[in-house]
């Protein structure tokens, strides 16, 4: 019987069996201030080293400031944190991308940009959107501290084997319908634990001709459905993004890496223990009404009600998630008004997501009462913007444009949302609390969170079409 | 790390699906760099009236009396849904939580719980209800957990719960896994040499 391409990259970064885990090569592990200073403690207090510095990279994104460069500008504890991660850098001999520098970001933007994330490698992280990388042919998962200091001293990791799940996603997606729009759509159809235990591979019609960043905003949300990871056979889309970047191969190392790139896939008979197939040629853009990113409609579509449910614990998870979103069921999602706007995160933060914000942006003026700001996801997203005179549409709009970072997606520094307000977001999750206690979030894509922007309210932005204008 | 064999407690009931990472440790916790004092912070949005941590929410049920000093916690499906931080797995073992029974627990936390010597248990949602019931209207009623023969005894009926063999092993031994790894190591490193593909 054939293989998956889980299965073969399982297989490929297989070491031995250690007391009934698999113990498998890690090729590359990302760091940030968050989750990596009580893991070197754990090293110190064993008088253990990181055995490839080499094959880690960190940089500073969750707990840094996006209006200045200073590592103070959040305070005390954001900086103790950060001079912890500089500290442990220099001591291990790790690279560090600090504020300020070029190739800093959120870890899941830079690291592909710079081509540290090449097909068929396996990387974590100690964050669990680490699913992002999946989108370049890899097996990428996120874990916590005690794992992060076990890769640090072995460079491997242990895991039991996940279930192989298949996610196909046919038709051809409408315009001002996005990635973004798909992956929330298959949340909401497979539910927020939908995909528990289980790698998925997202393949068909509609993911073959998407860009990187798109696939990457597929993979990243993978563990809003629960999954372990979630990966995409790398192809032409996938070495173009990765050839010519900073780390990338080069010469007959390229080569080889093409050669190999090409053995990437599930077999044609290779068994599933799940599928799930979508058709995305009727979708509209996705928003999301409750406090998980299962929780989710149609723009065209009104909020719920909990009795349209038929499970109890869903019924009262949908009240408890109304009562904490203040809406009613029955309300047009058109109708939900918003006082905040962030465009950013690891989902959505990269140029090409800043390209679709801007597009609708440039029709209009952010609406009165709407604080809108836009993240880029690193440095290099940032400088190509400006380069792009995108950063001239979101200012002129009365968007606030701002360094790179995590920011309002979890608020670990100042971007952070207070009770009653109500943000249209380009983020993974919508939790309780997520942007700010009592503050709540709407899930939707870079297109969508422009156009309730500039409306006060959200705007079915498929329907604009025609009037888009061009930038530059 | 210390081993976890046997715990008897009363258990809390806190039966809701998607408990998330979020609403076990806030964000504003995040940015401390030991792994110590969290269990204060756990739940704070809704343990708390107000930031500082001043204000008991007295209809939270961490704050109701009958339930402090409580080893066990009974949930939902998917607990620990959400993000990688250990954060929330520290909380709750500095809280005092050594078990925590639930219709399904989230991959990450999963692992995350065992790496702390936690023990997560999955039983069948009419269980974890009939459990969490007992504990809702005799509050005082204990909840034996026994790891090696895998039980749970409430109200003097026995169910049996899965672990693989090895996540107990560790459990009830309390190993230092990467020292475990490192015993390894000359695999690991023949595996490194034999796979230089291209770099």
């Amino acid at each position: 019987m054939g293989k998956t391409l889980y299965d073969k990259l399982w297989e490929q970064h297989f070491i031995t069996d250690i007391d009934g885990d698999g113990l498998l090569y890690i090729d590359r592990h990302l760091i940030h201030e968050v989750t990596s200073p009580q893991a070197f403690d754990g090293l110190a207090l064993h008088k253990r080293r990181v055995k490839r510095p080499d094959l880690t990279i960190a940089t500073m994104d969750h707990s840094v400031s996006t209006r200045s460069t200073s590592l103070d500008a959040c305070g005390p504890k954001n900086a103790l944190q950060l001079k912890t991660l500089i500290k442990n850098c220099q001591e291990h001999g790790i690279l560090l991308y600090p504020v300020g520098n070029k190739n800093q970001g959120i870890v899941h933007v830079m690291a592909p940009e710079l081509g540290l994330i090449l097909p068929g490698m396996t990387v974590v992280c100690g964050d669990s959107h680490t699913a992002t990388h999946g989108a370049l042919g890899t097996l990428s998962f996120g874990i916590g501290t005690s794992d992060v200091e076990h890769v640090l001293a072995t460079q491997t990791i242990r895991q039991s084997k996940a279930k192989n799940m298949r996610v196909v996603f046919n038709g051809k997606l409408p315009s001002g319908v996005t990635a973004k729009d798909m992956v929330l759509a298959l949340i909401g159809e497979i539910g927020h634990a939908g995909a528990t235990g289980c790698v998925i591979e997202y393949c068909g019609e509609a993911i073959a001709t998407l860009s990187m960043e798109g696939r990457m905003t597929i993979c990243n949300m993978s563990i809003e459905a629960g999954a372990k990871a979630g990966l995409i056979a790398p192809d032409q889309v996938t070495l173009k993004y990765v050839q010519n970047s900073k780390y990338a191969p080069k010469g007959a190392q390229w080569q080889l890496l093409e050669e190999y790139s090409e053995s990437l896939f599930s077999d044609s008979d290779a068994s599933f223990d799940k599928t799930v197939e979508i058709d995305v040629s009727k979708l509209a853009p996705q928003v999301t009404w409750g406090t998980n990113p299962g929780q989710v409609v149609d723009i065209n579509s009104v909020v719920p009600n909990p009795s349209e449910f038929e499970e109890l614990p869903v019924q009262s998870a949908a009240s408890k998630a109304l009562d904490y979103m203040g809406l009613r069921p029955g309300t047009a999602v058109s109708d939900i008004a918003i006082s905040h706007v962030f465009i950013g995160s690891c989902t959505n933060s990269r140029i090409e997501d800043l390209r679709a914000a801007a597009q609708v942006v440039a029709t209009g003026k952010v609406a009165s009462g709407v604080k809108a700001i836009v993240v880029p996801g690193s440095a290099r997203v940032r400088m190509q913007a400006e380069q792009e005179g995108l950063d001239q549409v979101f200012k002129q709009a009365g968007f606030e444009w701002r360094l790179p970072g995590c920011s309002m997606c979890l608020g670990m520094n100042d971007d952070s949302l207070t009770t009653g307000d109500r943000c249209a977001s380009t983020s993974n999750r919508n939790f309780e609390g997520r942007q700010g206690r009592g503050a709540r979030t709407h899930l939707v894509s870079p297109a969508m969170a422009a156009g309730a922007a500039l409306h006060g309210h959200f705007i079915d932005v498929s329907k604009l079409g025609e009037v888009r204008v061009a930038i530059n | 790390m210390s081993p976890l064999i046997e715990v008897s407690s009363v258990g809390i009931p806190l039966v809701e699906d998607n408990i998330d990472t979020d609403q076990l440790l806030p964000k504003q916790f995040l940015t401390e760099i030991s792994r110590q004092g969290f269990g204060r912070h756990l739940f704070h949005d809704r343990r708390y009236l107000d930031q500082f941590e001043q204000q008991p929410n007295p209809d939270f049920i961490l704050n109701q009396p009958q339930y402090a000093g409580a080893h066990i916690l009974i949930s939902g499906k998917n607990f620990g849904c959400g993000s990688s931080r250990e954060h929330a797995p520290w909380a709750l073992a500095d809280f005092g939580i050594r078990v925590i029974i639930a219709k399904g627990f989230a991959d990450i936390f999963y692992a995350n719980c065992l790496n702390n010597q936690i023990l997560p248990i999955t039983l069948a949602a009419d269980v974890v209800d009939e459990i969490a019931q007992r504990s809702c209207f005799y509050p005082d009623s204990t909840i034996d957990v026994d790891l090696r023969t895998k039980r749970v005894t409430y109200n003097q009926k026995v169910v049996s719960f899965d672990i693989p063999q090895h996540h107990q092993t560790n459990l009830l031994n309390g190993v230092d896994k990467v020292g475990r790894t490192l015993q390894v190591l000359e695999k690991i490193d023949q595996f490194e040499q034999f796979k230089s593909r291209y770099a």
